[in-house]
């Protein structure tokens, strides 16, 4: 099994309050995401199993959302509106330093699986842009300064 | 000025907690709709009021409260749609994270106005922070007893979902939200059946927006007629605006519906930067035509934005300089909603592909002559051919821009470059 027993427990508080089952699917890899930090063949079999859906429709829709890796990513996960409103306050070069700073090309992770730096579509965070989402977690108004700062801090955590 | 309705305790940082929310005269309207009022005089008031959908339609909320049949013995839905996707727009987040129990009073008294005992709020995957405060305003509503079983003592019983999406543009559609919301891929459907007849589990459904709901439990507080009081004739009340782009104090600010677009960017919003000449406004969100700066003092309400040649949308306001390259702006959004598109209807899913195709290759320079005239072409082909929106939202800034900017396309085609070459810096 990949999914821990307190994912598996989360999944399973989440069908009591559906009228159907299969409206638990998004929900059920949501905790899958958020424990393994890519989705993958063999979740949706365990996702299937627990909330009692065909497997096919576990994994259709999991093949509609694009917020969720099917491939493993680095620890921390980098992502940079290129949107207009970002991109007209720099995101371009946002992604450029970012670059730099890592070593790798958008798309990439780097050697010791750190970090993933991919550009995404707009987060909803216009008015304080430039911005990235790292994981969960939104960074805005974004500096070359304050780049650096999160990126030391980051590695310190490993 | 800012007219602060909604907005009114957004920089107290305790108004996420529901002590702090009923201490500033939250869940009032709640109770009072309960113990005072039918569902039908909650519609009645809603409707005085003139509130119309702040997600970008403009549907008066009213109305579309009172489509849901009143003999169904199906169970009804309330959704909140918090799937704010629409580029430039950044309002609902700040609603659900700085007063999120603002959006669940008036969740309830809408789920209460259709007859539903069940509301979802579905909020966008990434939005993990304003769905965790969402959660969290739940939970204390439900230990208050605002939420759950016989709420205050009426026999009323309302239960209530925070449901996280997974990073969809085409789920902020309601009806790919209602497929998405049932565990299916994001696809719209054809309507009718509507959703207020047919919609999550085939059962009435009435999906509103966040700011729309939030707006109710104020209606409710100081009646129809004092919200009516509020913007112009067809537009009234507040409507928050997100601006964005090149401005000196980009922000999320409530105004009163009518307040001139110049106002916004330029007392709200501190003006363009310094030393730098507006281009483009895009006044209501990606999806919106462009406005020129000779169009600045428009106001902002539906039927003024749409006389200027635009929509009010969801009041997204993306301000761009003469620094910004039109066919650099266009490739953004092209490749956004190609990237989008669910991929139902031909003409979405091939024609989007197509035009980001031929505008990328005039951004890189290999454009070629009669590029323009194949885009104009593809665009008549999408316009009105899908099933949602999504198609005409992707074509309308493409239109607007080759008619405005037609120039500068013809330039990039001509010489090979940009008029204007956009290399922004970050700082």
């Amino acid at each position: 099994m990949i999914l821990n027993k307190i994912s598996i427990a989360e999944i399973k508080e989440r069908m009591v309050k559906y009228p159907r089952r299969k409206s638990v699917i998004l929900p059920a890899l949501t905790v899958a995401y958020r424990q393994v930090g890519h989705l993958s063949d063999q979740i949706y079999r365990e996702i299937s199993d627990i909330i009692e859906v065909p497997y096919i429709e576990v994994a259709e829709a999991a093949s509609f959302y694009t917020m969720f890796p099917k491939e493993p990513v680095g620890k921390y996960l980098i992502q940079v509106c290129h949107n207009i409103s970002c991109a007209l306050l720099g995101a371009d070069s946002l992604v450029g330093y970012l670059e730099e700073k890592l070593g790798i090309k958008k798309g990439e992770t780097t050697p010791d699986n750190l970090f993933t730096l991919i550009s995404v579509e707009c987060l909803g965070s216009c008015a304080s842009a430039p911005m990235m989402q790292i994981n969960d977690k939104y960074y805005e108004n974004l500096t070359r300064e304050k780049v650096d700062r999160i990126l030391e801090e980051l590695r310190r955590q490993g | 000025m800012e007219k602060r309705i909604l907005f009114k305790y957004i920089d107290d940082p305790n108004q996420i907690h529901i002590d702090t929310y009923i201490a500033h005269g939250g869940y009032k309207a709640w109770e009072k709709t309960l113990k005072t009022m039918q569902p039908a005089q909650v519609i009645d008031e809603v409707k005085k009021s003139g509130l119309r959908g702040r997600g970008g339609a403009g549907f008066p909320a009213g109305m579309k409260w009172n489509f849901v049949p009143k003999d169904s013995p199906k169970p009804r839905y309330l959704i909140c749609n918090a799937d704010e996707s629409e580029p430039g727009t950044c309002k609902d987040r700040v609603l659900m994270e700085q007063d999120p129990h603002g959006v669940v009073e008036g969740m309830a008294i809408a789920a209460y106005a259709i007859g539903s005992h069940l509301a979802f709020c579905y909020v966008r995957g990434e939005f993990v922070k304003p769905a965790a405060l969402m959660e969290q305003a739940v939970k204390e509503a439900y230990d208050k007893k605002m939420l759950g079983k016989n709420i205050f003592g009426t026999g009323y019983d309302l239960n209530m979902v925070v449901h996280t999406g997974g990073g969809a543009y085409i789920c902020g559609e309601e009806t790919a939200l209602l497929n998405s919301l049932e565990g299916e891929r994001g696809m719209s459907r054809i309507r009718p059946p509507f959703p207020a007849v047919e919609g999550l589990y085939a059962c009435p459904t009435v999906v509103n927006n966040v700011e729309t709901l939030a707006a109710v439990p104020h209606i409710i507080n100081n009646g129809g007629e004092w919200y009516a009081s509020m913007g112009t004739e067809k537009s009234k009340g507040t409507k928050i605006f997100s601006l964005s782009g090149h401005v000196k104090k980009p922000g999320n600010y409530e105004v009163e519906m009518g307040t001139p677009l110049s106002y916004l960017i330029s007392e709200l919003g501190g003006g363009p930067l310094d030393g730098h000449k507006i281009k483009a406004i895009i006044p209501g969100g990606s999806s919106t035509p462009f406005l020129l700066p000779s169009q600045i003092d428009a106001p902002l309400d539906y039927e003024s934005i749409a006389a200027a040649g635009s929509m009010l949308g969801s009041g997204a306001v993306i301000v761009m300089d003469e620094r910004t390259c039109m066919v650099w702006v266009i490739e953004r959004l092209i490749h956004f909603y190609r990237h989008e598109s669910c991929g139902k209807c031909t003409p979405c899913r091939e024609g989007t592909g197509w035009l980001e195709q031929l505008i990328s290759r005039i951004e890189r320079g290999e454009g070629k002559p009669g590029d323009l005239e194949k885009i104009d072409s593809i665009c008549d082909n999408i316009l009105g051919r899908t099933i949602c929106p999504l198609g005409d939202a992707a074509v309308m800034p493409i239109q607007s821009a080759l008619k405005l900017f037609r120039d500068e396309f013809q330039y990039h085609i001509d010489h090979k470059k940009c008029l204007v070459k956009s290399e922004f810096e970050f700082k």
